[in-house]
């Protein structure tokens, strides 16, 4: 047996540098970033700024770990925004007019109804997520505005606002729910058959097809998991800040989308991973948070965020593609 | 003509890629309108000195000279005004414009940048020489891939090219077909043109080609005129040792009472079947032999599942299948191992034990929750078991060479243990070392009662791994038998026999 592509024309397999920046650049971001932010500001490197960061950019990170499974699935999810906002006024009113716990419950249900909603659409008419999910998003919207009827709905119920506001010890019930929905994320995408079968949809459909996986319904999946996301997001925040209203979570779907690929996750679809999404968004919370610190012009934060965005999009980029 | 001017001299050429020399002092000459051909196993280097002179690849070392220059900074643009194209294995055409669009592309007849008039008449022009008798309006994405290309050598020679490369150009043609692209080389050479042939196909070299360079591990072993010599000859300077191309021993026929394990009677199917009637039974190779667009692939892919019957029945051992879907093909213990293993079969992001465990992931789990230790041992020991290089569980698979990816591919089979096993094209673009050994697996599998359906361009090898064959024109069975009273010359014979009866009867049929 001759085995030659042992041999030559194939590159080694070995990690250089522009290797290991390409796929750790992030992490070496963040950390330099949380250095020279601690010598800025003393206030800065203390568990209660930390653990405030995380609490505040709950419902981004939330949704950005279910967004990662879409996107490694090779779809594309515009409505989380939206179903935030749905969730966030059906929530209110039903914890205000009915039981505040059922409310609790709720927001992440309907969420996972709107997203089944999406993943049917998208499968069964084969149509492109990116449109099905910029039309439902406006659907999703109009749905919210008709619940609230337009208006506020304040909810000031302490059996709902514990979610948002609450702490165990030192930390907000709010992140505690967050690393809960990453490690279930990551469960799902690394440990199990369905996990599996994202990577294979998003990294080649027909191959995926042709080994019997249910692409379908694995494409289904994703967008529930998303909605509910967003859904859980939207209650997160309704109970954090008392109140609910139709236009909640407008351009946070951008934002996750950002976050998600900001990580690394191949917008292509077939590679990522959560704790790149988790990673994409603490360097979003982390400037916004250095903003504030160092009390530089606000103005400036969207341009810096947009501008690293970029980078970090093309410095990914870089990679040979085979 | 003078016979002896060198058209393209390289001199103490290397190239690395990542550490890994690929090429190392390579010299070769190409004489001027001679037709040259580049041979040796996957990862020879063929490909990449192909590249080299077509600009593709700048050299670390050494020197090239087309047509009495050196070269030194070169990038194909470059190349192209020396007057050297390359044609690739994968052809780089836009699908949505037309055959002369896309053969004049970037070279419109203009006026300041505005487009008018002209490039059909530059195009018939071009067709004296060409003879292709392509419609220059027809949309490429129409095209069948003989025809598109025959549009990148239009291409090649509308922008003047003296020396055109060709990789791999008959990889996708039928035997007809490559026929005529040798017709076509030749009428190229007789002008002065210079072609270099990278190839696999050792009858085409043999038959086509005026001299030879045969490479191995990144060098040249020797370049020669192919006159002094055999396939044999060529295969034991690639492989650098006496060698066979050896057809391993097939396991004995089930006998002819065995019930067939899949049997399609009198099927069709939209995708251009009509009337198929074939059975494969438990432990038998059956060979599909016919030409590209014979319908081949139509039949896997109605018996996977892909295509639903029009017409006809389709039974699995004994049972009706009145709606067949891939999903319950799989279910059923049907594998298939697509003609286009990058698009079709493989996921390039993920490393080797996820394609291998893509197929089965019930049996490394439980409760949809994966056994990674029982995953990884399982991986290693195809790793082991097809002798897959590099040896790593989490291998990328993307960087894998043809034949290995092959092998990744053909491991998601074996540990799935299927009932029947399609194999659409199973060693096309591998070397011969991973060929044997993916020969090797389907007698194996065969060994195993595994009921095989191998679809084979080369006629040689349907021929020779079958028990039983099925000769196939226009989607339609015109003859069936046992293999070993077929030879590759009496089965082509067969094929254009039954080809021009049909097109006979059309025409008798034609007003």
């Amino acid at each position: 047996m001759t085995d030659t592509a042992a041999k030559p024309g194939l590159p080694a397999r070995r990690l250089s540098a522009g290797d290991i920046l390409r796929d750790y650049g992030i992490l070496i971001i963040i950390v330099v970033l949380i250095v020279a932010l601690s010598f800025a500001s003393d206030s800065f490197l203390s568990a209660r700024n930390l653990l405030n960061i995380l609490n505040q950019s709950a419902p981004l990170f939330i949704i950005s770990c279910a967004l990662t499974l879409v996107i490694i699935g090779g779809g594309f999810d515009l409505s989380t925004g939206a179903v935030f906002g749905v969730a966030a006024v059906s929530a209110g009113w039903i914890a205000v007019n009915v039981d505040p716990y059922l409310a609790i419950v709720a927001g992440p249900m309907i969420g996972l109804a709107l997203g089944t909603l999406n993943g049917v659409i998208i499968t069964g008419f084969n149509v492109h997520s990116f449109l099905v999910t910029l039309a439902t998003s406006l659907v999703y919207r109009g749905i919210a505005i008709l619940i609230s009827d337009g208006r506020l709905i304040p909810v000031r119920i302490e059996e709902f606002s514990w979610l948002g506001r609450h702490r165990i010890g030192m930390v907000n019930v709010a992140v505690i729910v967050t690393f809960a929905v990453m490690l279930l994320m990551m469960f799902i995408l690394n440990r199990t058959k369905l996990g599996r079968a994202i990577f294979a949809v998003g990294g080649n459909e027909e191959a995926a097809i042709l080994s019997g996986i249910r692409t379908n319904l694995v494409k289904i999946f994703t967008f529930a998991m998303s909605g509910a996301a967003a859904g859980l997001a939207g209650v997160i925040t309704v109970s954090r800040i008392s109140m609910a209203e139709p236009q909640a979570g407008s351009g946070l779907e951008f934002e996750a989308i950002a976050a998600v690929i900001l990580g690394g996750t191949s917008i292509m679809g077939g590679a990522g991973a959560v704790w790149r999404s988790m990673a994409g968004v603490l360097l979003i919370a982390l400037i916004g948070n250095g903003f504030n610190i160092l009390n530089v012009n606000p103005f400036y934060k969207s341009l810096t965020t947009g501008v690293i965005i970029v980078l970090a999009v093309a410095l990914a980029a870089t990679k040979p593609r085979r | 003509m003078e016979k002896d001017r060198i058209a393209v001299s390289v001199r103490g050429v290397a190239k690395s890629f990542g550490g890994t020399r690929i090429l190392h002092d390579i010299a070769v000459d190409i004489l001027e309108g001679s037709v040259h051909a580049l041979v040796g196993e996957n990862g020879a280097g063929k490909s990449s000195l192909g590249k080299i002179i077509g600009g593709y690849y700048t050299p670390d070392e050494g020197s090239v000279t087309v047509l009495g220059q050196p070269v030194q900074h070169y990038s194909p643009r470059e190349a192209l005004g020396m007057g050297v194209a390359m044609i690739h294995q994968e052809l780089q055409l836009v699908p949505e414009l037309t055959v002369v669009q896309n053969v004049f592309l970037g070279r419109e007849s203009h006026r300041l940048g505005v487009l008018v008039k002209g490039d059909l008449a530059r195009f018939e022009a071009l067709e004296k020489t060409c003879a292709f008798g392509l419609n220059p309006l027809a949309k490429v994405a129409d095209l069948r891939i003989a025809e598109r290309q025959k549009v990148e050598i239009m291409r090649a020679i509308a922008r003047e090219a003296q020396v055109i490369i060709m990789d791999e150009p008959t990889s996708s043609l039928t035997e007809d077909e490559a026929d005529r692209l040798h017709e076509v080389i030749r009428r190229l050479t007789a002008q002065g043109k210079t072609v270099i042939y990278v190839s696999h196909f050792l009858d085409h070299i043999l038959a086509n080609c005026d001299r030879v360079t045969i490479m191995r591990d990144g060098r040249v072993v020797r370049t020669d005129p192919i006159a002094g010599e055999t396939k044999q000859s060529l295969v034991d300077s690639m492989l650098g040792q006496k060698s066979d191309i050896m057809w391993p021993d097939l396991p004995p026929a089930p006998p002819p009472e065995t019930p067939p394990l899949v049997e399609l009677r009198d099927a069709s199917t939209d995708a251009g079947l009509k009337g198929v009637s074939l059975m494969v039974r438990p432990g038998e190779i059956v060979g599909l032999i016919g030409l590209v667009g014979s319908g081949r692939t139509e039949v896997a892919r109605a018996l996977f599942g892909a295509d639903a019957l029009s017409g006809g029945e389709y039974r699995i051992a004994g049972e009706l299948q009145p709606r067949m879907t891939i999903r319950r093909a799989a279910q059923q213990g049907i594998g298939l191992v697509p003609e286009d293993r990058r698009k079709q079969g493989l996921v390039l992001t993920q490393t080797t034990r996820p394609n291998v465990s893509l197929a089965t992931l019930d049996a490394i789990s439980r409760g949809g929750v994966l056994n990674t230790g029982r995953e990884v041992a399982r991986t290693r020991r195809m790793i082991e078991h097809f002798g897959i290089v590099p040896p790593h569980v989490d291998g990328e698979v993307a960087r894998y060479s043809g034949g290995n990816q092959q092998k990744v591919l053909l491991a998601k089979w074996a540990v799935a243990r299927p009932r029947l096993l399609i194999l659409d094209e199973p060693s096309r673009g591998v070397d011969i070392g991973a060929r044997q050994r993916i020969h090797e697996f389907i007698v194996d599998m065969a060994r195993e009662g595994v009921g095989i359906l191998l679809i084979s361009s080369e006629l040689e090898e349907a021929i020779n791994l079958s028990h039983r064959s099925y000769l196939m024109s226009e989607g339609r069975i015109f003859a069936e038998g046992p293999s070993s009273g077929l030879t590759v010359e009496s089965a082509l014979h067969r094929v254009f026999l039954e080809q021009n009866r049909r097109s006979q009867q059309k025409e008798a049929l034609a007003p």
